[in-house]
């Protein structure tokens, strides 16, 4: 068992806010996306923010650092985007390697100085894996249902390369995020699967799917059951939800997963729904007061948050949650079952 | 209070003792299937595997995948809970087929709900599908037959897949036929799997072959027996799997006799799930209920299933050729009817059930104390359940209408009584004195003094009304005067209507006195009674006008045909000029049954009425409607003189016309208050409810203000990109056809035609349902629409019901089909005019048609076309010719849907309209194929499909005024000029040029076959003014008219 395994079971962990809201703030301009090495690169790359990795470290360490002094005991890498078939668009597609070894680098970097700091509350860094922009198990042309934009094999192939990067700069965790075809996540972590047998390591595998609205299901169609019975045949440190919804609209799905899953749940909701122009606008007191039904009703053990949060509503959330002990687990307990 | 002991429970009190933890199979489609050991028999559909049906195969075979999705789709239907899915056939590419039919399968919600058995003999078929399903599968299956090895690998890859596994009962020297070998087997391949895969125990499945008995060999006696003995002893000792087989084997060689197959299933399936089998191949359709096989036929069949006697196989032979076929027959679910009054009525308003509700209403009114806290009470509880399901999307507007329905009859039923109550309820007067029983006793003798006074000294206008009152003079109702009611005097009073009215001197007009009228309405209304108002003036000068408004006071829908009313009063009316009505119809009804009072001013509603209604009646919201583009003037002009007099409700738009875009940038900006563009019946409960809600308004309406701002901001930024031609160079760029070449066809039947009764019967394969079901916001293909996941089952219900309404409109004639077309001898005249050659009375008449021409600035290569573009130019020679007609079923409607109403039946009252509507545009569909094949003959021999007459397949068109190709509504002035249409059929034209009756079309007919659909898109200020100049109209009319085309 791996050590954040055995916090997991003593304390919630707090995982960090949205990198792309506090990117925004620096207001990068096409010139700081490209820094100096890719000034000729042939397509635009503004909004390649996992580029930035690499030609701003220093903002996301910055952020990393924040979010770490907010109260976060995880972060997560600038890797969302970062597979050969999301970089398709800036034609980044032999950048891969390299921005998931660089963003893992950094992160681990700010997490160990944080550590050396307080050892009391070690931090960890978790190597986003987001969902591309394909999915394998709906067609994007309404007139032809039975077509795929993309294979298993093509997305196994890429997420090997990006969870074997991550891996190699130093990650403790990875973390499938953002769900919302399961097909994709089972892609994913057969391509994890394979890499821990090849490697002979044993990292700690958390998934995070997307209820994309009040429908109750994710973008692929299954409810929130379902989508956990599809990926629970791969040992999980937690399965949860993120994004596309507030806290407060998250809740019954959440209660599905406490209550059916051997796994640690997570959840890391948008700050609340968004307004009318798109932005989202719930403060960090409304949210915390949110979460903290999550927590006296003890459905969760990883708490965070997604679209619109910052290190404000990490703090507020990590204060409200530090009073409160996690979802009991029964994961270990499954190990010990004869047969 | 974060005790973590105090968890949610977890789902089984066991799981806090790992020894004895249950660990259920757990598959997954789009929704869960959870086997516990407490599940019942899990049934697997097998119709959609090629050996096991022959139709399924032939699909496959000829590649029709979407009609294989129905036997998919059938056996979901049916029950299946997992469907198999083979492809293993000899001539079909496996692979390809197994891939392509799930991805199929994937993208229909209602079949991908359950889970996936993905069957074949071959490994590579059995991967690509594993890698094509979001799921969690079961693999269907592996054995030891090629070896340890094998097994192993194939083993470890579907865990990785994270799929479930059948595993047969095979091994390397062949099937097992005994329960020592099905046993042997099961043992070795639980223990490799368990122990070198670590494959979880729970996702095995063991077939351990099921044969067939009663084959009259020796070696087959005991095949049944031996697989259950065999079932138990692996459910015995080997934990946590399941077993399924296929059971149709059993019964093999007595194929041909169905009742005796249904029964050995059934007895087979009886000891083999006692035994542990959970699931397995079964058709429903051949089971039989285990306790309803015939004694006899049981003791037979499980004689030979249990091989009890040596002689059973002959002996069921024996009985078999006597036994004959039952049928079963479907009855009522009534069982709802047992429970508790309240669930009774509740279940009866959430299922729109209206066979029982007097009965159950009537119940309730003994029980209450008053009769109307049966409406306040049980139908309110009812009422909310429905609306809370609706909000949430469990329930659908056909289904909320029905609901609707059931409640307004319990409220007719109850009215009567609550009157009553009402009058019983006010203080009783002295004995004798009838017409007191409104009075306050305490006061009475007093004011009996002052009220004969008054009465004796009549103020003028009071003695010219009470002239037209007195003596049931108006429309038979009983008034009296200056009658007392509680501590005040009525001027009259009408008791039946519980109408009041006051007829005020000049006194009133003072500040104190119109304060103390304000509190007497009040409380007067307070007691059920209406106060209409009136000044001495009004009454001396205006006579016509006050009795009309008491008669239209009088004829008031009683308080239930209205909404109750207690959350708001919302005005709704289809604009001037309008005609259609059945989306604001289907708001009304769906805000009537939140609780909303409804006054719905009907079609064609002139402005000034729905500001003096709105007035008057003290709306909290007013809601437009409209289907035709002249109606979007009407809704801005509206909203302007909202503004100008001072309104400050809310404003609501819809109907199709209508948009977010035009709401936004057209409405919006002319009132300061709140504009709402709803165009769903479903959203409109909850915009209206934010609207009046004290707490949410005020944000709600700054939001949307803002919303709207942003919108206008962003929309006038990308009007701006485009950019157009001269209208003179857009018709240097028109259409080229080569007319040189161009066939033309003379039509056979030229000159005008009347059709004065179609048979309905001929229109029914020419309708189109797929707007009908969007009339009712149901969305989806037909008829996939009719299976669909989510909305099916209403879906299916709401086309039953339709289809049982229309057959009574074809059985009794109750709606007319009337047509009028002509075919005329046409040629196009300077680029956009087309020159009509008709007669009129024996003499030849010229009338032009005018065509507006798309002035966007198009890609290299692409025209700028315009509807005159399809008829051959003077100046090419030819003669060419135009056909253009009018349709109408609309005839009849009205009537009908007045009588559904005054019925409470606003649900057949909606739907007779939306048929109405199918059956207009049916008949426009079957007279265009008509004129194509007979009448104009320019193409005889077409043959096509009513799918492909939707998706007009057929050569030329038939644009229509006031659509896309030819936007302009004053063209139809023109037809009806050359057809008479209102003299020959009946059709009008209101002033915004809609038809009336609603349920009619008119438009062109073109016969080239280059002709073609489009838009003409916005167009500039040169092209108006030309067309005005063409036309011979001012430019601000012509301006006014193709506004909405007009590019800003």
């Amino acid at each position: 068992m791996s050590k954040i395994e055995e916090i997991l079971s003593k304390k919630i962990l707090i995982l960090d806010g949205a990198m792309g809201t506090m990117l925004q703030e620096y207001k990068f301009s096409e010139e700081d996306f490209r820094g100096s090495r890719f000034a000729d690169w042939p397509v635009s790359v503004k909004g390649n923010n996992d580029l930035l990795s690499i030609t701003q470290p220093q903002a996301i360490a910055e952020i990393h650092r924040k979010y770490f002094l907010a109260g976060a005991d995880i972060v997560e890498t600038n890797t969302f985007s970062a597979t050969t078939i999301a970089m398709a668009d800036y034609d980044m597609q032999e950048l891969v390697y390299e921005i998931n070894y660089e963003s893992a680098r950094i992160a681990k970097k700010v997490a160990e100085e944080l550590t050396q700091e307080n050892s009391k509350k070690p931090r960890f860094v978790a190597g986003a894996i987001g969902p591309t922009n394909k999915t394998a198990s709906m067609s994007p042309d309404v007139n032809d249902p039975g077509f795929r934009a993309i294979s298993f094999l093509d997305l196994h192939k890429a997420y090997k390369q990006q969870a074997g990067a991550l891996i190699d700069g130093g990650v403790d965790v990875l973390l499938i995020e953002t769900v919302f075809d399961t097909l994709n996540a089972k892609a994913a972590l057969f391509a994890i699967d394979e890499l821990k047998e090849e490697r002979g390591l044993d990292i700690p595998v958390m998934i995070s799917g997307t209820i994309t609205d009040a429908s109750g299901r994710t973008l692929s169609g299954q409810t929130a059951e379902a989508f956990l019975i599809s990926v629970s045949h791969i040992p999980l440190l937690s399965i949860g939800f993120n994004c596309a919804l507030g806290a407060k609209q998250l809740t019954p799905h959440l209660e599905v997963l406490a209550r059916k899953s051997d796994f640690g749940v997570s959840a890391y909701p948008n700050a609340g729904l968004p307004n009318a122009f798109g932005e989202y606008d719930q403060s960090p007191k409304e949210m915390a007061l949110q979460t903290k039904e999550y927590l006296e009703r003890g459905l969760v053990n990883i708490l965070g948050g997604c679209c619109g949060t910052t290190p404000d509503h990490i703090r507020a959330i990590a204060e409200v949650a530090k009073d409160y002990k996690p979802r009991k687990l029964r994961f270990r307990e499954t190990s010990k079952i004869l047969f | 209070m974060n005790n973590p002991t105090e968890n949610p429970a977890t789902e089984s009190s066991s799981l806090n003792n790992p020894e004895v933890r249950i660990r259920p199979l757990k598959l997954s489609g789009l929704e869960p299937l959870v086997i516990t050991p407490d599940s019942l028999f899990v049934n697997v559909g097998e119709r959609t595997n090629v050996s096991g049906s022959k139709k399924f195969l032939r699909l496959i075979k000829e590649e029709k995948f979407e009609e294989a999705l129905s036997v998919a789709r059938e056996q979901v239907d049916g029950g299946a809970q997992i469907i198999d899915i083979n492809m293993d056939d000899g001539l079909i590419e496996g692979k390809e087929a197994m891939v392509k039919f799930l991805n199929l399968i994937v993208a229909e919600p209602d079949i991908a709900r359950v889970p996936i058995m993905i069957d074949s003999s071959k490994w590579e078929i059995i991967e690509a599908g594993l890698q094509v399903v979001q799921g969690k599968c079961v693999v269907n299956s592996i054995s030891l037959k090629e070896g340890e090895e094998e097994f192993l690998i194939h083993a470890r890859k579907i865990k990785r897949y994270g799929a479930a596994v059948v595993v047969m009962a095979f091994d390397e020297t062949g099937q097992a036929d005994n329960y020592e070998r099905r046993i042997e087997i099961a043992k070795r391949s639980y223990d490799l799997l368990t122990q070198k895969v670590k494959f979880p125990p729970e996702d095995i499945i063991f077939d351990l072959n099921i044969f067939p008995v009663g084959t009259g060999m020796e070696e087959h006696r005991r095949n049944a027996i031996d697989y259950i003995e065999a079932t138990k002893w692996v459910k015995e000792n080997l934990p946590h799997v399941s077993l399924s087989g296929g059971v149709s084997n059993v019964s093999f060689s007595f194929r041909g006799n169905n009742p005796v197959r249904e029964a050995m299933h059934s007895a087979f399936l009886y000891h083999a799930i006692k035994a542990g089998m959970n699931m397995g191949i079964v058709n429903p359709a051949l089971l039989d209920v285990y306790d309803n096989i015939p004694k006899n036929l049981l003791e037979h069949v499980e004689d030979v299933i249990l091989d009890r006697r040596d002689d059973a196989t002959e002996r069921l032979l024996a009985l078999a050729e006597n036994v004959v076929g039952t049928k079963r027959k479907n009855t009522l679910d009534l069982s709802w009817r047992k429970k508790p009054l309240q669930e009774r009525i509740t279940h009866a308003l959430v299922k729109g059930i209206d066979a029982y509700i007097i009965e159950d209403i009537e119940q309730a009114r003994q029980e209450a104390e008053r009769p109307i806290e049966v409406i306040e009470g049980h139908l309110m509880i009812g009422m909310n359940v429905v609306g809370d399901l609706f909000g949430s999307g469990k329930m659908f507007l056909p289904q909320v209408v029905k609901s609707a329905r059931v409640m307004k009859k319990a409220v007719a039923y109850l009215l009567p009584y609550i009157e009553e109550a009402k009058k019983n309820d006010a203080p009783q007067p002295p004995k004798g004195e009838q017409y007191w029983r409104t009075a306050e006793p305490a006061l009475y003798g007093l004011m009996k003094k002052y009220a004969q006074k008054m009465r004796n000294q009549p103020t003028e206008a009071e003695a010219l009304l009470w002239n037209v009152l007195s003596g049931k003079n108006l429309a038979g109702y009983k008034f009296r005067r200056q009658h007392i009611i509680g501590s005040y005097i009525a001027d009259f009073i009408c008791l039946k209507r519980n109408l009041i009215i006051e007829v005020d001197g000049s006194i009133h007009q003072l500040p104190e006195n119109k304060s103390t009228d304000k509190e007497r309405t009040a409380w007067l209304e307070e007691q059920g009674f209406r106060v209409v108002r009136f000044q001495n003036k009004e009454v001396l000068h205006q006579f016509d006008y006050v009795q009309e408004k008491i008669l239209k006071e009088l004829e008031v829908p009683p308080l239930g045909a209205r909404g109750l009313g207690g959350s708001g009063k919302i005005l709704l009316a289809t604009v001037k000029g309008d005609v259609h009505d059945i989306g604001k119809n289907i708001v009304s009804v769906v805000l009537a049954c939140n609780n909303y009072e409804i006054i719905d001013l009907g079609v064609m509603v002139p402005p000034e009425k729905i500001i003096e209604t709105a007035k008057a009646e003290n709306v909290d919201i007013i809601g437009l409607s409209g289907l035709i583009t002249p109606s979007l003037d009407e809704m801005s002009f509206l909203a302007k003189e909202m503004q100008r007099q001072n309104f400050s409700v809310p404003l609501l738009i819809g109907g199709a016309t209508t948009s977010k875009a035009h709401t936004a940038v057209k409405i919006d900006p002319q009132y300061k208050h709140a504009v709402v563009h709803v165009n769903d019946a479903s959203r409109a409960v909850t915009v209206v409810g934010d609207l009046l809600k004290e707490s949410t308004k005020k944000k709600y309406m700054d939001d949307l203000k803002a919303e709207y701002d942003t919108f206008r901001q962003n929309f006038q930024k990308r009007s701006k990109v485009k950019s157009f031609l001269p209208i003179s160079a857009a018709r240097r760029n028109k259409f080229q056809i080569d007319w040189e070449h161009a066939r033309i066809s003379k039509p056979g039947k030229p000159g005008i035609q009347v059709i004065d009764d179609l048979d309905l019967r001929e229109l029914e394969k020419y309708i189109d349902w797929m707007p009908f079901f969007r009339t009712w916001e149901l969305h989806g293909r037909f008829p996939a629409i009719l299976e669909d996941e989510t909305v099916g089952e209403q879906a299916t219900a709401l086309f039953k019901d339709a289809k049982i309404l229309l057959k009574k409109i074809m059985d009794e004639k109750l709606l007319k089909a009337k047509a009028v077309y002509g075919l005329f001898p046409a040629n196009s005249v300077n680029d956009d005019d087309i020159e009509v050659k008709y007669p009129e009375n024996s003499e030849e008449k010229t009338i032009i048609f005018r065509t507006l021409r798309q002035q966007l600035n198009k890609h290299k290569g692409k025209p700028n076309f315009a509807l005159a573009d399809f008829i051959a130019p003077k100046e090419s020679g030819k003669q060419d010719y135009i056909g253009c007609f009018c349709v109408t079923t609309g005839f009849g409607t009205e009537e009908l849907a007045r009588k559904f109403e005054e019925d409470q039946d606003d649900y057949n009252s909606i739907m007779i309209k939306a048929l109405a509507d199918r059956l207009a545009e049916a008949f426009a569909e079957y007279l265009h194929e008509k004129i194509r094949t007979i009448h104009w003959g320019y193409e005889p021999e077409e043959d096509l499909s009513n799918d492909e007459l939707i998706k007009e397949s057929y050569k030329g068109i038939r644009p229509a005024p006031g659509y896309p190709a030819c936007p302009d509504h004053l063209e139809k002035l023109s037809i009806w000029e050359i057809l008479k249409i209102e003299e020959n059929i009946g059709v009008k034209l209101t002033d915004s040029l809609a038809m009336w009756p609603a349920a009619s079309v008119s438009g062109y007919y073109f016969a080239n076959p280059e002709a073609r659909y489009f838009g003409v898109g916005k167009i500039k200020e040169d092209q108006v003014e030309d067309f005005a100049r063409r036309k011979g109209i001012s430019v601000e009319k012509a301006t006014k008219w193709l506004n909405p085309n007009i590019a800003d």
